[in-house]
Order: structure tokens, then C-alpha cells, then sequence
């Protein structure tokens, strides 16, 4: 299959979207490392649901913290300024809607922005850690995935096959060949990776995309 | 007021949980976990306990979490919000024994899971929260649409005993956390009959700033202080 843009350049793609002064939380897995990109004029705040407002940059060895990580179980570092809650102040600010953005990874994301992310159809058992409250509570929610699965299935849906962790509540999705935005009159094709077209995008996304005016390539 | 009990063999503050406890531990991915007051558990063998903790999916690098009870077929039911790892790859003793029909496992978001604890701790029986609409954690719940915003019923969550982890305590019970070992462990203080604190070091009473202080003693019943 053509190739998209690496997982690193879509984090790049969203690192652009944040703005100086938001507060931001990042799933786990590939949203962390949006947290690489941004720029240092911009002062963005991190906040991990395991009670961090203010996560820095990932420690050396020899200097983590046995008892700092973030919501991932990873060493992390603090900045300056940084705060430490508890998990009621930690989730109080995300459902009281105090956080600017949330970057969450994604299973399947459905026309109307419903978003599954927590546990696969047919598994038993799966972790629904945060996700739910972060999706739901986030101000503006942007989804980090790739287009389509390893077997090539769609996971921009119609209707979400899996069990849903939000209702409607994703605002983009960033993936390796598309930016889509989910509007209340469907979902709007924004950009395209280099080398891909619209028409080779919507093939790949089971819900029919309004392709933007202004359509441009993904560029940083 | 006398100051609270301290035990320096966690076998002792535990010796009287009986089997079919409800029992918080605290605890998030390995950090600011009651290690010592779990493996007492363990070897003490308590039975039927009801868990309430956030995560059981053990594999933080070695460190001991409350998946240490589970493996021990010491729990008939869970209560948490991250059960098992993300991956697939290894069978975890709470999938075995799910399977198998040995435990009841209820999955709860996490924040949601925090806001029972803390409701219960604060004499609040139930709240409304819009995390969860229009998904499976809604099943079965009263939704009513408050200023506008659909919202589920969801219960207050009370234990017979929390096991906490504390970083320091003063000699009256009141608590000081350090970074993200606080997490759960604030909230489940307030939300037990009996609260036993597992700290690293008890201070003298006055030695820790008033303002600083977390968990007040009011909360706390007994401190076992961390061997080595």
C-alpha cells in the first residue's frame, strides 16, 4: 500500500494546532509524542491524569523518579511551576471542562464523532483507565491514528462497531494520509498527505467526506 | 487528642480484616501502592475481598500492586478502572479467573471511580456526571439532562478498610504525599471506616506545615511505618 506520513510527523501536524498558554492532555501511546514538537516559544501545559499539571521532558536514567510517572507508568520529569493533585482534583479539572485539548489515540472514530478507544469487539476484558472522562471532558478533542487498521479496515466509520468511549465528541482526526474535521453536516476532508488525492483518501474512509474548499496538503 | 496508633509490622495493622472485606488500596502504574499492607494481606491470606483500586493490570517493572491479591484467588470481586495491560500478549490471573467465572470485575472510568470514592468519603450518596453518556458504562444508569447536559447516576463508593500510601505522617495521622504516588490515596482515606497509612517516615505532631498537609488525620486510624 502507498505510504503516509510517519507517526512522528503527525505529531508535528498537531504540535501546530496548540496554542501558547493551553493546557493539553495526551493519551497513551502515540499522542505522547506530540509533546516533543512544540515549539519553544509556545509554553504549553501538560497535564497527566495521575495528578501532574506541568510534565516535562522524559528523564535520563539515572535521574527518574521512582515515585513520578505519567498516566503511561513512564518516568517523567516536572517543569517549573509544575502542580501535583490528587485524582479527584485531576479529573475534577478535566469533567469541569478546564482542559483545553485532549489528543487521544483511537480504534474507530464514526461520522459523528463518536469515538472508540478502550477495548476491542469480542475481547473480554479491556481498560477503560481515563479515556472516557479526558473524551468527554476535554474542550476540543483531537484523535491521533492511523488511517485505516493493518488489514486495511476502515476505523473512520459510519457507526462505531466497538464499545464507544464518548458520544460525539471528537472535533479532528489527524491520521497518516488525512486531517478530517467532524462538523454537525459531516465529516470535511482539510488535508491530504503529499502524493495522496481526495478521492484516494475517501476510499479508505467508510463515511462520505466533504472535501474543504481550501484542501492543501498536510504541511508543517 | 491521643496520637494515632503506629505499627511497625504491618501483619499487626491488618490482623483484624476479616475474609469478604470491602477494601480500597492505593495505588496508580506501581506508584504510591501500600506494598507492605498488600503482601501482608496476601500472607495473612484474607479472603472474598471486594477490591476497589484503580489498576490491577500489574507488569509496572516488578513493582507489587493490588494484582498481587488477585493472583492469589484472594478477591471474588474488582472494582477498577484499568484491569488488565493494553496488551494481549500475556493472560493475566483476573482474565483466568473472569473466564472462569471466579470473579466479578466492574470497569469504571477512572475519574468517575475517583468522584465515588470521594462522594462516599463526604456523605454525598450519588451525583450526575456526563462521562460515560451514550456509552456501555451508561447501561442500566438514570440519565437526566441537567442545565442541558446529559448526565448518569452514578453511586457513592464506601470500604470497610483503605490501605493507603502516604509519604509522611505526623504522629497524628495527618498525611503528606510526594508527586504522583498522591493519586487515589487522598480520596480513599476519607472514604473507609478504617483507614491504615503505610508512610516512609512518622514525624513528630507540629513538624509538618499545617498548610502543607494533605490528608488531615481525621481520616487516618492507624500508620505502619515502611520497613527498609
Amino acid at each position: 500500500m502507498k505510504e503516509g506520513i510517519a507517526r512522528h510527523v503527525v505529531a508535528m501536524r498537531i504540535a501546530k494546532e496548540l496554542q501558547d498558554g493551553d493546557y493539553v492532555n495526551l493519551g497513551i501511546g502515540q499522542p505522547t509524542l506530540v509533546a516533543n514538537y512544540v515549539p519553544p516559544e509556545k509554553q504549553v501545559f501538560f497535564h497527566s491524569e495521575n495528578g501532574v499539571i506541568g510534565v516535562g521532558p522524559m528523564p535520563e536514567p539515572e535521574n527518574e523518579d521512582p515515585d513520578l510517572s505519567n498516566a503511561g507508568g513512564q518516568p517523567i520529569t516536572v517543569i517549573p511551576g509544575a502542580a501535583f493533585i490528587s485524582h479527584v482534583d485531576s479529573f475534577a479539572l478535566v469533567r469541569g471542562r478546564h482542559l483545553d485539548i485532549a489528543v487521544l489515540g483511537g480504534l474507530q472514530v464514526s461520522e459523528k464523532g463518536d469515538l472508540a478507544n478502550w477495548i476491542r469487539l469480542g475481547r473480554k476484558v479491556g481498560g477503560i483507565g481515563g479515556a472516557a472522562d479526558i473524551a468527554r471532558g476535554a474542550k476540543r478533542i483531537y484523535v491521533m491514528m492511523d488511517h485505516v487498521t493493518k488489514d486495511g479496515e476502515w476505523k473512520i466509520v459510519n457507526q462505531c462497531s466497538y464499545p464507544l468511549t464518548a458520544k460525539g465528541v471528537v472535533h479532528t482526526i489527524f491520521t497518516d494520509i488525512a486531517v478530517i474535521l467532524v462538523t454537525p453536516e459531516g465529516l470535511v476532508l482539510q488535508e491530504v498527505a503529499p502524493g495522496w488525492t481526495a478521492e484516494e483518501v475517501q476510499a479508505l474512509t467508510e463515511p462520505r467526506l466533504t472535501i474543504s474548499r481550501g484542501l492543501q496538503e498536510i504541511s508543517l | 487528642m491521643a496520637g494515632r496508633p503506629v505499627y511497625h509490622d504491618p501483619l499487626d495493622a491488618i490482623a483484624d480484616i476479616p475474609d469478604g472485606a470491602v477494601i480500597m488500596t492505593g495505588g496508580f502504574a506501581g506508584r504510591g501502592v501500600p506494598v507492605q499492607l498488600i503482601l501482608a494481606l496476601r500472607e495473612r491470606g484474607v479472603k472474598g475481598i471486594t477490591l476497589i483500586t484503580n489498576d490491577t493490570s500489574g507488569g509496572w517493572g516488578g513493582r507489587v500492586d493490588a494484582s498481587y491479591l488477585i493472583e492469589a484467588k484472594q478477591v471474588k470481586k474488582v472494582i477498577v478502572s484499568w484491569p488488565v495491560p493494553a496488551s494481549t500478549a500475556v493472560i493475566t490471573p483476573l482474565e483466568q479467573q473472569l473466564l472462569a467465572g471466579e470473579l466479578e470485575l466492574e470497569v469504571v472510568p477512572q475519574g468517575t471511580l475517583a468522584e465515588r470514592i470521594r462522594a462516599a468519603g463526604a456523605g454525598i450518596g450519588a451525583f450526575y456526571t456526563p462521562t460515560g453518556v451514550g456509552t456501555p458504562f451508561a447501561q442500566g444508569k438514570e440519565v437526566r439532562t441537567i442545565n442541558g447536559i446529559e448526565q448518569i447516576l452514578e453511586y457513592s463508593l464506601a470500604a470497610d478498610y483503605a490501605l493507603v500510601h502516604a509519604h509522611k505522617a505526623d504522629a497524628y495521622g495527618n498525611l503528606v504525599y510526594r508527586r504522583t504516588a498522591r493519586n487515589f490515596n487522598p480520596p480513599m482515606a476519607t472514604a473507609a471506616t478504617v483507614t491504615i497509612a503505610e508512610v516512609d517516615e512518622v514525624v513528630p505532631a507540629g513538624s509538618l506545615d499545617p498548610e502543607s498537609i494533605v490528608t488531615p488525620g481525621i481520616y487516618v486510624h492507624r500508620l505502619v511505618v515502611k520497613k527498609g
